[in-house]
């Protein structure tokens, strides 16, 4: 593939230049937040670092610790960095419990993201020549508006088709000739299998190029992908506390994705210690928005673990990669591309008059997730009908629905027949190999 | 007048039935009649036992969950057609049965019909003008 990039001056960037140019953009950063974000300004203030402290990279280490719970103390305004008026858009995503996670963006931040996803797809190919399907939801979800908007800075035909109604994408991809198809690798992967029972071959669409995100996936799973659809299968990363996708995102190499680090330094840290550890190592990703106004998040703890490499890459970018992420420092579950705490189902069932005695089943049947969750019934929930206990199981399942987003299938079970390990109920049994 | 249902449930796997049953017959308790409702992951066992309140005992000290529930025992006679009638009359009534088993008494010759409805009450005066026979308790005791 012919080298190309969205902003060359900067994705090739030599090392050391974009590290002068993130140290000066964290001396404004730190500046900026401490001035106009109470919240982190006390958590400064506490660890006694003043932003004089901070004068380059090298400081950020003596920066305090966001973390999900931060997010929900401070819900909603505790971390904005502007005056409401400024900002033009929020994003949400599922928070520990029932409180959602809301994120702010000026205009300047929705740019800058937008520009992170452009990167994205001039990495794999994009032109304005190409016809860019996105069939990632749209509205809260971060993924649709992400690469809907990237795709029109590349100046692609930009599809807006959101998830779902795949006979209609299908038909869509074929009309239209599609070259670029955005959304979840499980959802990509459905719409392989639906197009080879409608009788499609790969050679048949003229699909070249996938960008796939928002949930773990396998190699395995990509050549599957790559092999029904006849693409290459590009992964991408983000999550909405920094903005979105495009965090970081794969290249032609397809040996991890080059972080966007003019706007996002990343740090590796040991998830019991905080201690940050040395390039190469396997920790959780700490990431700090560099140039985000409205939502500007210091050191925040993203509770994915990978591993960082600045290796030099055959693209030419010099952007450091950092590998998929190969589990999490929290209990946290991605469940068809949807974030899911083990908290949040206590909560539901606390709410609905049951006690919090549950087991998650989670597996991967072909290429889409099955979600169970196994509840104690309490005796004064028992009836004799097999109707009364279904009906019972619908309605948690739909209380649980309201909260996640998704749908589990609720089964409910005999007091103390969850199994317990040393005393301590299992909550999560995950069966989906999702890392290789 | 209504009759005690013993309404047990049971988890689906290998087993789970005779730990039910053993345990009553260790704590003599006579089984009338039975009946089980299964699904694809769980059972629900209805039964008329002689001593209710031993089972009720004996099962929740052994962490089963059941619960009691109040049905309708109506005696038919044991030829082709009684049950028929019986069913009739609620239907005439516009009660809706939910569920139904029977069981044979040893000495007489006739039925017994336990019937599970909405309305207990509205069910048994419905039989009881037909002319059906309603047992009790007590009359399980006997039989």
């Amino acid at each position: 593939m012919e080298k190309r990039y969205y902003q060359p001056e900067i994705e090739t960037m030599p090392v050391e230049d974009l590290k002068k140019l993130q140290s000066e953009k964290l001396v404004k950063q730190v500046k900026h937040v401490y001035e106009n974000v109470a919240y982190y300004r006390d958590l400064m203030d506490q660890k006694g670092v003043k932003p004089e402290d901070i004068r380059g990279i090298e400081d950020l280490h003596k920066l305090p610790f966001l973390s999900k719970a931060d997010l929900r103390d401070a819900y909603p305004y505790g971390l904005l960095g502007k005056p409401l008026k400024d900002c033009v858009r929020i994003h949400s995503t599922s928070g520990t419990t029932g409180r959602r996670v809301v994120a702010f963006y000026t205009q300047h931040d929705i740019d800058l993201w937008e520009d992170c996803c452009a990167r994205a797809i001039v990495a794999v190919g994009g032109t304005d020549e190409d016809v860019c399907q996105v069939a990632y939801g749209y509205g809260l979800f971060t993924g649709g508006a992400g690469l809907h908007g990237g795709s029109h800075k590349v100046g692609c035909l930009t599809l807006p088709m959101s998830s779902g109604f795949t006979d209609r994408q299908i038909q869509f991809m074929d009309d239209l000739s599609a070259t670029i198809l955005c959304c979840t690798p499980s959802y990509a992967a459905y719409i392989g299998e639906t197009l080879k029972e409608q009788g499609y071959k790969p050679e048949d669409i003229p699909l070249k190029a996938g960008i796939f995100g928002a949930e773990p996936w396998t190699e395995e799973m990509r050549r599957n992908i790559e092999a029904t659809l006849g693409i290459k299968a590009y992964d991408i990363y983000g999550l909405t506390e920094t903005s979105g996708p495009g965090v970081a995102f794969e290249c032609c190499e397809q040996t991890g994705m080059h972080i966007n680090e003019d706007h996002f330094l990343a740090e590796i840290i040991d998830p019991d210690t905080g201690e940050v550890l040395p390039e190469g190592s396997k920790g959780e990703l700490v990431f700090t928005a560099l140039d985000k106004e409205a939502f500007p998040l210091l050191r925040y703890r993203t509770r994915d673990i990978c591993v960082l490499s600045r290796k030099p890459c055959s693209c030419g970018r010099t952007h450091i990669k950092m590998s998929k992420p190969m589990g999490r420092s929290d209990d946290m579950m991605i469940i068809r591309g949807v974030n899911v705490f083990p908290s949040q189902i206590e909560t539901v069932l606390l709410k609905e008059g049951y006690q919090p005695n549950y087991q998650i089943v989670i597996d991967r049947v072909g290429n889409n997730d099955t979600f169970d969750v196994h509840v104690e019934m309490n005796p004064e929930q028992f009836t004799d009908t097999v109707s009364g206990i279904t009906a019972q199981e619908k309605a948690l399942g739909e209380a649980m629905k309201t909260m996640l987003g998704i749908n589990p299938k609720v089964h409910l079970v005999a007091p103390k027949s969850i199994q317990r390990s040393e005393g301590k109920a299992v909550r999560i049994i995950d069966k989906r190999k999702l890392h290789d | 007048m209504s009759l005690k249902q013993l309404t047990v449930f049971v988890e689906n796997k290998q087993g789970s039935l005779v730990a039910i049953t053993d345990n009553l017959a260790r704590h003599n308790v006579n089984m009338r009649a039975l009946s089980i409702a299964d699904t694809q992951e769980f059972g629900i066992l209805r039964l008329i036992v002689d001593d209710h309140a031993a089972a009720v005992k004996t099962l929740s000290d052994e962490g089963f969950l059941i619960n009691t529930t109040a049905v309708v025992g109506v005696k038919i006679g044991d030829e082709p057609g009684k049950l028929s009638k019986a069913l009739e009359v609620l239907d005439n009534a516009g009660i809706n049965v939910e569920y139904l088993y029977a069981f044979m008494a040893r000495t007489e010759k006739h039925a017994y019909v336990v019937l599970r409805v909405a309305d207990n009450a509205a069910a048994e005066t419905a039989l009881e003008t037909a002319g059906f026979h309603l047992i009790t308790d007590a009359d399980v005791d006997k039989l």
